[in-house]
């Protein structure tokens, strides 16, 4: 983390400042400071135990997901984002040992990479403000402040809602300036702790909702907690957007490759396999006792299941105490994150400044209910936004020697854009966002009007298109970075 | 001291783990449950942050 923490020198162009920034990232990491197995299960088990799994579970309950599709569509989700990781990010990352920064750098040129930078804080500022915001209602609840319910219309929380968010987003942005390691340190101690708090309040209100035994687990899952019936006005998700969900939601992590900074430091790819533990702790038996604690609260006669009332509900003062640290734990390096992204537009800033205005961000973001109440939304859209970069670091690196085709073109041409990789980013993405957008964005519905029997038939939703927009994107790359290097050679002759 | 230590945190975690099973099993109450979670959750945070190691990834392994 030390190397990061560079002021870029003032007065340089922003190619060389965010190069500056990253400059000790340059080099392929040293054999000596590799890891093993037993680091990267600790890392993943770590984050991926985070206090939005309070909210996701609970979200699947609303949309009404069925006990059989909820189950298998995780199983079959999870299995997909560890292979993801296991083939796709872990072999590049131990190949070229490289961050993802130098690795985009090498490929889309500096100006690409910028965007990503900047579009990554915007989304990190959304994520970490999401986080703080769970953190935030388990604080409300020993001062009796209502958490905002954003299903019976509020828009933004009250007033003491919003000073408490303020001031725990100021007291995050504090710790994230001051370092980032004890408290990197201090959620790993929290993680065992946090796994077993998760499972004890899914347990513990099994029985409020008529299970006697786990005989009848199985009914119980089926006739009161995933019923197959969306909550209000939400819309009815089956297995498919569950797996699709699940897979999705570190797509930018696993097949967005952002992870390669990670695995950089593996000894061996097959360590991509950790993140399992990451995965069917967190995002697998997480979500189902998230899920049931929110069922057996709404059993309850209640109606806000927000993460701090739930948790309170199924471990009392230790599921406060858990939604929190998990809360807060998060926020912190996704900020500290969000702050060396926008770092590269603010050249003559102090660290501190920069960390405070993504921190401002992030308060804001918490304060409006609408991030986590869509939250699942956004954590497709921003997956499926930097995914082709991903796929073009995974083609560049194991697909274009086999093509013929030049490896790090951008770099070794001293390019400052790589038009492939632009048109193939933004096209697919644009080319998914329309097929989704055609049914659910009524301007474009009104627009296209009568749509022609082929385009009609094409009924999919944002979590259906990580496949096919990889394999779009993959084409469009190599078929572009063909006509760019044809041409290339053309011209050289 | 430091095998004290890890006692001390494991009995923290099976204060954690097992009352949810004793209500299940309707042996015991919820604001039982939850006293006993919370005595847990002071056990182990009182105690793992002083033997866990920080496996962090600037730092090559042993």
């Amino acid at each position: 983390m030390s190397s990061t923490q560079q002021t870029p020198a003032a007065g340089s162009t922003l190619v060389e400042r965010l190069d500056a920034l990253y400059e000790y990232d340059r080099e392929p990491v040293a054999k000596n400071k590799l890891h093993g197995w037993k680091t990267f299960i600790a890392m993943f088990s770590g984050e991926h135990v985070a206090g939005t799994e309070f909210l996701l579970g609970p979200l699947m309950v609303m949309h009404g997901v069925s006990a059989p599709d909820f189950f298998i569509g995780l199983l079959i989700g999870n299995i997909l984002a560890v292979l993801s990781w296991a083939l796709l990010c872990a072999p590049v990352a131990v190949k070229v040992r490289l961050t993802i920064y130098w690795q985009l750098r090498k490929i889309c040129g500096p100006y690409l990479t910028i965007a990503y930078s900047g579009f990554y804080a915007v989304i990190l500022c959304l994520l970490a403000g999401s986080m703080v915001s769970v953190a935030v209602t388990a604080i409300s609840i020993p001062f009796d402040i209502p958490n905002p319910n954003y299903l019976a219309g509020d828009v933004l929380p009250t007033f003491p809602w919003m000073v408490l968010a303020l001031i725990v987003g100021v007291v995050i942005a504090a710790l994230a300036v001051l370092g980032f390691d004890k408290i990197a340190h201090f959620s790993k101690v929290c993680a065992p702790w946090m796994v077993l708090v998760f499972f004890a309040c899914g347990l513990a209100v099994l029985a409020d909702l008529g299970t006697t035994g786990f005989s009848d687990f199985w009914r119980v899952m089926n006739e009161k907690i995933f019923t197959g019936v969306p909550l209000g006005d939400n819309s009815k998700y089956t297995m498919w957007h569950v797996a699709g969900f699940a897979w999705l939601c570190n797509g930018t992590q696993h097949i967005g490759m952002s992870d390669v900074t990670i695995f950089r430091y593996a000894k061996d790819w097959k360590q991509g396999f950790s993140s399992a533990f990451g995965m069917f702790l967190g995002h697998y038996m997480a979500w189902i006792a998230s899920g049931i604690l929110c069922a057996a609260y709404l059993a309850e006669g209640f109606t806000n299941p927000q993460p701090g009332d739930i948790a309170m509900f199924g471990a009392g003062f230790a599921g406060l105490i858990c939604v929190v640290i998990a809360g807060w734990t998060t926020a912190n390096p996704t900020l500290y994150r969000a702050g060396l992204a926008i770092q590269v537009a603010t050249p003559n800033w102090k660290r501190w400044k920069v960390t405070f205005l993504a921190g401002a961000a992030m308060i804001v973001a918490a304060c409006i209910p609408a991030v986590n109440a869509y939250l699942d939304r956004i954590i497709g859209y921003y997956g499926l936004f930097f995914m082709p970069l991903g796929a073009f670091i995974f083609v560049d690196v194991w697909l274009f020697p086999k093509l013929g085709l030049i490896s790090d073109y951008a770099e070794k041409k001293g390019l400052l854009l790589s038009w492939p990789a632009a048109v193939a980013w933004f096209g697919s993405f644009a080319i998914m966002l329309f097929f989704y957008g055609k049914d659910n964005y009524p301007w474009l519905t009104k627009l296209l009007g009568q749509q022609p029997d082929w385009l009609a038939s094409i009924q999919a939703d944002l979590l259906f298109m990580v496949a096919p927009e990889w394999v779009l994107c993959v084409l469009l790359y190599i078929g572009f970075s063909k006509i760019q290097q044809r041409n290339d050679k053309l011209e050289t002759a | 001291m430091k095998t004290l230590l890890k006692i001390i945190s494991f009995i923290g975690l099976c204060l954690t783990i097992v009352p949810p099973f004793l209500v299940f099993y309707g042996v015991i109450e919820k604001p039982t449950h939850f006293t006993l979670m919370g005595i847990g959750a002071l056990l182990w945070f009182a105690t793992a942050p002083f033997w866990m190691k920080n496996p962090s990834l600037e730092e090559a392994e042993d």
